[in-house]
């Protein structure tokens, strides 16, 4: 449990492998649990989509599966935590197994670097176990000389596929 | 060993005036039952003819478990079609929605059909001479459901010949379609948005009792909406209040309030929460809403039409409707123990884009398999489909605000806890059940 959640850049500019870094522990804190260390690592204007529909272009006028801002996803972590959040009684577990991650794009001038990571995620709660397949698109920016999450997007290979509870963080 | 089929007072035994007997939601034999009887006695949602709008436009859905299209034919009317060819039962189309052309042609051995499912050609026809193949069934095509209606936009379906007609089967209780429809300052909705699909273990009576359930809001949802009023208590005074919060936070409510906002009972098992008030009350008015409403219809006749509060309309046996939200959820049967819930999502045609923001924040914060308040409930719902194996108690209790006056009372206002409603339900399910057996 020893990782420090949100590492400092070296420079003012982060090297690909700092992005690369930064998003494999991302999913490292959502496997270990660490959710309130999770969220500090998103900007305080950011968004975690899940599209609904394949190649989906618009949040607003299309559903989606989330489309959550750090409100809601602070209501999520806090309602993890709840007394009374029955169905996380027992507790779902999660585990991520991401490719190497792609820096997709970078530009310091406008501070927005986009990286691209094939992954599968596993969320398991009691005896069952469910494998999904996913695509996560990482927008990040710099803010006080560590990297934030402007926008992260999760594309499940079977986005219009019909599930029964997904309660963790892909 | 069969214990209910043909077998009309053990069926009937099943439901009593306070209570019902657990075999209702885990036996595969009455379920079998559902699927032959009930759900084809019964006059069951289809889909919306804005799903359809071209000649040739299909959507393939089901009527309890069997595959049906819905279908604009040639001459601008829908049909509904069952979705097997009458040759070896091959599903005739590929996708979900689609456009069939002229014609549907069946993908095993090409034989075609028209838009009303009568047979259009079949190759090599002559391989067929002098055998009576008129007199077969094939000959006849895609068999059509016969009974059909297009309300509004909204198309339901009933397959068998007897039970109710249109009318008599819904009674009232259209006005809750006519009151979600009359919200569009021209009359008229489009699907929209995209359809939330959320398999669910259990029974989809469950869901749709649950529909009708002010008493578990505050109970089950302290989770998730309990936790929404709790953080946004620490918001900063004077921040203004997200859409999200505004539909999340009613539902930890308390009972008085629900008490308040009464329920109302219609014949068939129909019926809706929110007489008075409801959960979608107090949302924030949506800019330039209003005046189109009242260009359309007049100040009073807006007023009238958008002072409705239903909360949630139940329409016997699988749909809910919001008509505040225009928002369907159709709770469809696959086993005894599998329901997949889908929940539908209509566009005001000429109102702000807003207001359908609004209902998908809701559809997906509410209905999808990625929401906590969908977490709250399924999780209920398959903890009841488990307990009920239990042979410690074989009845389910629906006793609440009971009064034995009360079967064959129609079109009254009762206190908004209630169970009525479900009492009400089961009783239509036992008539729909055994009618014609
Ligand atoms: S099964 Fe359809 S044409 Fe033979
Ligand atoms: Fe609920």
């Amino acid at each position: 449990m020893s990782m420090v959640a949100e590492a400092q850049l070296k420079h003012a500019v982060p090297t690909d492998q700092e992005l690369i870094d930064f998003v494999v522990r991302e999913t490292r804190l959502i496997d270990q649990q660490r959710f309130d260390e999770w969220l500090d690592l998103y900007a305080d204007d950011a968004f975690y989509w899940m599209p609904l529909e394949w190649n989906q272009t618009d949040p607003r006028l299309t559903c989606s599966l989330m489309y959550e801002d750090k409100l809601l996803l602070s209501i999520r972590v806090e309602r993890l935590k709840g007394v009374r959040t029955f169905s996380q009684k027992p507790k779902s577990r999660c585990h991520h197994v991401l490719q190497t991650p792609q820096v997709d794009s970078r530009d310091p001038a406008a501070n927005n670097y986009v990286t691209w990571t094939p992954m599968h995620y596993i969320e398991t709660r009691m005896d069952e176990q469910t494998l999904y397949a996913a695509w996560a698109t990482h927008h990040l920016s710099v803010e006080n000389g560590r990297l934030k999450i402007k926008l992260k997007r999760v594309d499940l290979i079977n986005c219009d596929a019909a599930f029964g509870n997904i309660q963790l963080f892909m | 060993m069969p214990r209910y089929a043909g077998n009309v007072a053990a069926i009937r035994d099943l439901v009593r005036d306070q209570e019902v007997h657990r075999d209702v939601y885990v036996s595969e034999e009455v379920f079998q039952l559902e699927m032959e009887h009930m759900f084809p006695n019964s006059w069951v949602y289809v889909g919306h003819d804005s799903q359809v709008p071209n000649p040739g436009d299909y959507f393939g859905t089901t009527i309890g478990t069997q595959p049906i299209l819905l279908v604009r034919h040639t001459d601008g009317t829908v049909k509904v079609l069952h979705n097997r060819c009458p040759h070896k039962g091959t599903r005739i189309t590929s996708e979900t929605c689609g456009n069939a052309g002229k014609f549907f042609r069946c993908p095993y051995h090409a034989w075609s059909f028209r838009t009303d499912g009568s047979l259009l050609a079949i190759p090599l026809k002559k391989g067929y001479e002098n055998t009576g193949f008129e007199q077969s069934h094939a000959a006849s095509g895609m068999a059509p459901v016969r009974h059909v209606r297009n309300y509004r936009g909204f198309v339901f379906a009933k397959i068998n010949d007897g039970g109710l007609d249109f009318e008599e089967f819904f009674g009232e209780s259209l006005s809750s379609f006519d009151n979600m429809i009359d919200r569009s300052p021209v009359g008229q909705l489009k699907v929209a948005g995209g359809v939330l699909r959320y398999m669910h273990n259990c029974n989809w009576k469950m869901l749709v009792e649950n529909q009708t359930d002010t008493c578990h809001p505050m109970v089950a949802h302290e989770s998730s909406a309990g936790t929404v009023v709790e953080v946004w208590k620490k918001a900063p005074p004077g921040t203004q209040k997200p859409m999200a919060v505004e539909i999340i936070a009613p539902f930890m409510s308390p009972y008085e309030f629900f008490e308040n906002m009464g329920i109302r009972i219609w014949d068939n098992g129909h019926g809706h929460t929110g007489v008075h008030h409801s959960i979608h009350s107090d949302y924030s008015a949506v800019p330039g809403y209003f005046d189109k409403m009242k260009a359309a219809y007049g100040e009073e006749r807006a007023k009238a039409i958008l002072g409705e509060n239903r909360h949630n309309t139940v329409y016997f046996p699988n749909i809910m409707i919001k008509g505040p939200i225009q928002l369907l959820r159709h709770f469809k049967p696959i086993a005894a123990n599998k329901t997949l819930v889908e929940s539908w999502t209509f566009q005001l045609v000429d109102a702000p884009d807003m207001l359908l923001e609004r209902t998908l924040m809701y559809n997906r914060l509410i209905n999808a398999p990625t929401s906590i308040v969908g977490h709250d409930d399924l999780e209920m719902y398959e903890r009841a489909q488990e307990g009920l194996h239990s042979n410690g108690n074989e009845w389910v209790n629906l006793q609440r605000l009971y009064s034995p006056d009360e079967a064959g009372q129609t079109n009254v206002a009762v206190n908004g806890t209630s169970e009525w409603p479900m009492r009400h339900q089961f009783r239509a399910w036992a008539k729909f059940m055994t009618m014609g057996m």
